[in-house]
């Protein structure tokens, strides 16, 4: 629960954080290495000094250290756990889903673990969606289409073998689809950051719910074209709003284009814990004041309301959440830490 | 003692020179970002530019870009003998320095290792975004001067050239401005029109405000890049192990010691 200056109590759903292990003892090989070091550099670049984390803690943080960072320090009331598997990384993966449920069983009202497949595995990523159904009951799945699997260096959601897992999806009610668009880990070549396999798959499946992490960045313009004529594509601000930080001009710039283009009701607050803690960003968020010039010829506002809305409601819509109901059945159940 | 300094001279020289070659993504000079480690000149005239991205996972066609773009313009150096560009510490630096320093022509190179791509494609796409982002800042100079929609659109090139800016970023800008028009044969005479669209057409004066708004996107991805691509390289190695004694020397001219303080970056 996050408190405003003046009093006020917001519901808190961080959409989009992490447990992962990028340890030394699970690194596979140099590309492991060099990803969870990519990871500190954003965390270092980008986070309040006083918020910083040592090396080690960074490549591997306990279930207490989550649980305090997220809802005892931090104001998330609840949090989506995405699975990033980087298998050919880390030799026990980096986050399977088994290692997100694990950390969400103690306090399972408060967590949505998600799961992850790749459709390039073919009847196999089939399988496992059913399998991830039945054990976890997953109401939502995160897509890297920019991972490397063998020979392949990517894929596109819009690929056959996509589509069918897509379409199982949505018969199973697996309806919340978060793609990372946004900066990418080996990227493709010919077109990095490319959304406009967003348009296709957003058209064809209707009922699925297509949550763009990153909001595309940094082809934001593209992004936003394709949500305006999509109602069921959503903006993640993850890794967008640390900007707030040292470049909150930058961001409020982000953010007028996202409420011009997508609105209020489409955009959704994630801190990418462990890259970031989310206490600072909610509050960074509240305060902020899109300057006017910024501002100017997009006639946006960002009221208390539409925050209210990006910060925990826009997420609870989505995941079915009675945000009333929630909140007393929290209120019954604080997460306490055992004294060391 | 004499040698010494015609060799320093000779690296100054090759320093000045990488200033010309961009990261294609930012539109700002290699130099600047410090992605130039170091830049040898061997008694035979050979030269040698190590480079560094601001993560291992950078895409690999800016990687071929910056490459190639050092090669050919230490190459146009009328003293240099031979050049070996090596790219440090990145997921394809083999591929990229065996390709560089293979001396077959770029093309190939970059269609083999970045999945059939079309060279001039991709460069034109970057000169595109960068024509965007040198144009807004000029015209929103020209606004803030308080000139008319119709004087604008209309501007020849002749007059932008007499204009006299106080601003930092149109100080920059202009020349680079002036160049990209020259260059992909936008504008070059003094009774050109001195803002056509990257197409080569004419702005109407309705469309400015539009006009803006178009390269107001482009210049809010280039920004988020840049912002990443500085703070992260800033951050990459400030993890870094130095010896009982201290830094030595060495350390220190391969920039592997960090600043003392982090200074802000905000603006």
């Amino acid at each position: 629960m996050f408190k405003t200056p003046d009093g006020k109590e917001i519901f808190v759903i961080d959409g989009h954080v992490h447990f992962w292990d990028g340890s030394p003892e699970n690194q596979a090989n140099i590309h492991g290495k060099q990803f969870i070091d990519c990871f500190y550099a954003y965390h270092t670049g980008f986070s309040p000094k006083e918020e910083l984390w040592p090396k080690e803690k960074f490549e591997k943080y306990s279930e207490d250290d989550l649980y305090t960072d997220l809802f005892i320090d931090g104001p998330d009331d609840m949090a989506i756990i995405q699975s990033t598997y980087l298998k050919d990384f880390y030799k026990n993966g980096f986050n399977t889903i088994e290692r997100n449920a694990e950390v969400a069983k103690r306090y399972p009202e408060r967590f949505i673990v998600n799961g992850s497949f790749d459709p390039r595995d073919g009847e196999k990523a089939l399988e496992y969606i059913h399998w991830m159904k039945e054990t976890y009951d997953i109401q939502g799945v995160k897509m890297y289409t920019a991972e490397w699997n063998g020979a392949s260096k990517g894929w596109r959601l819009d690929d056959p073998d996509a589509y069918r897992c897509f379409e199982l999806c949505e018969k199973l009610g697996i309806r919340n689809i978060h793609v990372h668009k946004g900066p990418t880990i080996k990227p493709l070549s010919k077109d990095a950051f490319d959304v406009s396999d967003v348009d296709y798959a957003a058209t064809d499946f209707e009922n699925l719910n297509w949550i763009i992490e990153h909001c595309g960045l940094p082809r934001l313009d593209d992004f936003t074209w394709i949500a305006t004529q999509e109602s069921n594509v959503y903006g993640g601000i993850a890794v967008a709003l640390p900007l707030i930080y040292n470049r909150p001009r930058h961001f409020a710039e982000i953010m007028t284009e996202l409420l011009f283009w997508i609105g209020e009701d489409k955009i959704l607050f994630g801190s990418d814990y462990g890259i970031w803690t989310p206490r600072w960003l909610v509050e960074r968020l509240w305060a902020l004041q899109l300057p006017e010039d910024v501002v100017a010829g997009r006639g946006v506002e960002l009221t208390d309301q539409a925050k209210e809305k990006i910060l925990g409601l826009n997420a609870a819509r989505l995941y079915g959440i009675d945000v009333e109901s929630k909140k007393k059945q929290l209120s019954g159940a604080p997460v306490q830490i055992a004294a060391e | 003692m004499f040698v010494a300094q015609v060799m320093a001279e000779r690296e100054l020289e090759v320093w000045d020179c990488l200033a010309a070659v961009s990261d294609p993504e930012l539109d700002e000079p290699i130099t600047d970002m410090n992605f130039v480690e170091s830049v040898a000149v061997s008694d035979d005239l050979r030269v040698r530019v190590e480079f560094r991205l601001p993560t291992y996972w950078c895409s690999p066609n800016f990687a071929f870009l910056m490459a190639f773009g050092i090669r050919s313009e230490v190459l146009a150096l009328p003293w240099v003998r031979g050049i070996e560009v090596h790219l440090m510490d990145h997921c394809l630096g083999d591929e990229v320095n065996k390709g560089v320093n293979s001396g077959r022509p770029f093309h190939e190179i970059f269609a083999e290792n970045c999945d059939g791509a079309v060279l001039k494609e991709v460069v034109d796409k970057f000169l595109a975004k960068a024509f965007d982002r040198r144009q807004e800042v000029i015209l929103l100079g020209l606004e803030a001067q308080g000139r008319a929609v119709d004087e604008i659109v209309g501007m020849r090139l002749g007059t932008l050239k007499r204009v006299r800016f106080t601003g930092e970023d149109e100080l920059r800008q202009l020349p680079r401005y002036l160049d990209i028009l020259a260059t992909c044969d936008l504008a070059s005479a003094d009774e050109d029109l001195a803002f056509p669209t990257w197409q080569g057409q004419a702005i109407a004066a309705d469309d400015l405000k539009d006009h803006l708004g178009r390269l107001r996107s482009t210049r809010i991805n280039m920004e988020f890049s840049g912002a990443l691509c500085r703070e992260l390289a800033q951050s990459r190695y400030k993890e870094v192990e130095i010896g009982p004694e201290g830094p030595t020397l060495v350390d220190f001219m391969a920039g592997r010691v960090p600043p003392r303080e982090i200074t802000e970056t905000g603006r």
